[in-house]
């Protein structure tokens, strides 16, 4: 068997629909990825990009309703963590509603299983991620005791070898969070996160919240903490900068789409989606001075009225009269590197086909 | 002549702790047609700095002097018409707009204040005209906050801030809180009315990069006070202050081909509630001696570069070490 090629984390297919009041929000549509153990993956898009949806649905924690997951597949460690049967339609559907039901209280019971153990998630906001009204140490138990077998003084003992990984004395375990600092508040999320291992981190925009010198302080000690565990984690961030700092790969999400995927090099250097470089266009440069920023026109579309196209056609630059004809599928220009983009798609079956003519 | 002179400014709060020193000691001053720059942490006191300029808050003592007229003492009476002059932006577009308002009753609400338009058909051209400047298509003109996204509504408080044609405006943070494509269409807007109207700006924010590409000169804050001053390329090609240059040196940047050393800072800020006549940055300066502990530097010129300030005891005898 080898253990090596595996993935720890593969996800089909995924689209997840939001289903209100106004009509259905196409959250995510049709992405697929995979996480090696011990990688560090950055997922990189602007709000409402579907970044946290992806996020919420690896870790079962979807508000349902109104979020519906309409097809694809979630597989940690080779297991399948989205439901098969299909969805009852409406209330009175009795053939399906008992089965599926069924397997939905399977399926929520393994994920209470997995959750913290082996895979966790670091909220954006650490003011709010915590419990107010109990010790942060006992937060960092909580997580033990739940899945482990141990004592309550064993785990007490662990929840403080924890503190002082992140970096915080063993003697501030019965402190509140008002307590503490913002970037200390972020250390016991991280704390909490990794108490039992998890072979999968979901870190969701980790330092947005922070300044520059704490999140670098942050971002340091979770490169740390990933090298000494090995710990896969999944990186979102609307921040470029964080994203060359400690990931391996990156993919660039659009409109519940992804767009662009590959390793550092593909993406900071050889980017070939026309968002992608909009997104690096439109960043203030620190080393050499712009007299003009270069903004991306225009807005995201409405995730309620994708259009059948390509969904950033109407800001591209290079958009041609093709690019409205259907949408753009994904494809591999080189070994790891995957582009959406029907002028790519085009400019390298004109390449192939120039080649096939010699 | 400088539009804005700031001398020895201080906005202290009372708290139970103690007093809490939020500006303590400042001295700057603002040509026209320029932009400064004020970065630091969040609560090193760059956005009280703001709101004492403008008068939002009062000064607990110090000088504001605005066009050469002392603007501190005046009555509320004498600075009405003053007001008109010194604007702001607000960081939250999400916040800072009343969800009940339209985007006309939000932008003409300081025209009415003051009385600057005849008729209401004076008013709605005025609305209008600003909403061109501003780059808001007109149909907009009936809808509320919340049918906007965060560009747009950034752009309304951009507008508001442009109705009284004023000379100054304080941006605290006005693109923090937009995506980096939007974030880029905001700053073009600035500087593209800052060139037309000879605006001067005091552009407050945490991102460095945002900083460097608008400003001329940037000071840097800690705790209160100001650490380093200087123009912008001086800045981020000599930085003295050792706050600075961690600062500097923790921006993520966006590539994969710069490798820099980066000096990680120890600890957090300090509490600015009865600071220590002392270095504030002493406590997490990885070269602070005896000295920085115990007594407090001044804000002095570099030798041999008259308009690059700095605070510390030792910045000069470190950048000759390098």
């Amino acid at each position: 068997m080898s253990t090596e090629k595996k993935n720890l984390l593969e996800v089909r297919n995924l689209t997840v629909h939001y289903e209100t009041d106004e009509g259905i929000v196409e959250a995510v549509n049709n992405v697929s990825f995979d996480i090696a153990p011990g990688e560090i993956l950055g997922v990189v898009g602007e709000t409402g990009a579907g970044k946290t949806t992806i996020a919420l649905s690896i870790m079962g924690l979807l508000p349902k309703p109104p979020a519906h997951v309409i097809s694809g597949s979630i597989k940690l460690d080779g297991e399948e963590f989205l439901p098969s049967l299909p969805e009852p339609e409406g209330p009175f559907d009795f053939a399906k509603k008992g089965p599926w039901k069924a397997e939905q209280k399977k399926l929520e019971l393994r994920f209470r299983e997995i959750r913290g153990k082996k895979v966790s998630m670091m909220f954006q906001d650490p003011m709010t991620a915590l419990n107010p009204v109990l010790y942060v140490g006992d937060q960092i138990a909580e997580v033990i005791k739940i899945h482990e077998n141990i004592s309550a003084a064993e785990a007490e003992k662990r929840a403080g070898d924890m503190l002082e990984v992140v970096g915080i004395p063993r003697e501030r375990y019965k402190e509140y969070p008002h307590q503490f600092s913002g970037g200390m508040k972020q250390r016991v999320v991280i704390a909490i996160a990794l108490a039992c291992h998890p072979d999968l981190i979901i870190a969701d925009e980790p330092t947005t919240a922070l300044d520059v010198t704490i999140q670098a302080q942050v971002l340091q000690l979770l490169r740390n903490l990933q090298k000494e565990y090995g710990t896969a984690i999944m990186l979102i961030t609307h921040d470029f900068g964080v994203v060359a700092e400690i990931c391996d790969r990156c993919m660039v999400i659009y409109a519940g789409e992804k767009v662009e995927s590959g390793n550092l090099e593909h993406i900071f250097d050889k980017n070939m989606h026309p968002y992608t470089r909009g997104m690096f266009e439109s960043l203030p440069n620190l080393e050499e001075d712009t007299d003009r920023l270069k903004p991306i026109k225009g807005l995201m579309p409405n995730p309620m009225d994708l259009p059948s196209y390509c969904s950033f056609a109407e800001r591209c630059d290079v958009c041609e009269e093709i690019c409205k004809s259907r949408n753009p599928e994904l494809i591999e220009v080189e070994p790891g590197h995957e582009v959406a983009c029907i002028l790519v798609t085009e400019k390298l079956a004109a390449q192939n086909n120039a080649k096939e003519v010699k | 002549m400088a539009l804005i002179e700031i001398k020895n400014l201080k906005k202290y709060y009372t708290t139970p702790r103690g007093l809490l020193h939020a500006v303590d000691d400042v001295t700057l001053d603002i040509e026209k047609g320029k932009t400064l720059g004020v970065v630091g942490e969040s609560g090193c006191g760059k956005s009280t700095l703001g709101k004492t300029l403008i008068r939002m808050e009062d000064s607990t003592s110090g000088s504001i002097k605005f066009n050469g007229k002392e603007i501190t003492g005046m009555s509320q009476r004498e600075f009405k018409p003053v007001r008109t002059q010194m604007q702001m932006i607000f960081q939250d577009p999400y916040a800072s707009l009343d969800p009940r308002m339209s985007v006309s009753q939000l932008i003409a609400e300081p025209i009415q204040t003051y009385h600057l338009a005849k008729d209401k058909k004076e008013l709605d051209d005025m609305v209008g005209a600003l909403m061109d400047e501003v780059g808001l298509a007109r149909r907009l003109v009936n809808s509320y906050p919340h049918e906007l996204d965060g560009g747009r509504r950034q752009r309304i408080g951009i507008a508001r801030a442009l109705s009284l044609n004023p000379e100054f405006i304080v941006c605290d943070e006005p693109v923090s809180a937009l995506d980096v494509s939007i974030q880029a269409q905001i700053l073009n807007l600035l500087m593209d009315l800052q060139a037309e109207k000879n605006l001067t700006y005091m552009f407050i924010t945490h991102d460095m990069s945002v900083v460097k590409h608008i400003s001329d000169d940037i000071c840097v804050m800690y705790l209160g006070q100001v650490v380093e001053k200087a123009n912008y390329q001086e800045l981020f090609i000599n930085p003295m202050h050792p706050y600075a240059q961690a600062l500097l040196s923790a921006i993520p940047v966006p590539s994969i081909h710069s490798k820099k050393e980066r000096i990680i800072l120890k600890g957090e800020i300090t509490s600015p509630i009865d600071p220590k006549p002392c270095c504030r940055f002493a406590a997490r300066c990885p070269y602070a001696t005896d000295q920085c502990r115990e007594t407090e530097p001044e804000l002095k010129p570099v030798t041999g570069n008259p308009s690059h300030f700095v605070k510390c005891h030792r910045a000069e005898e470190l950048a000759a070490a390098q």
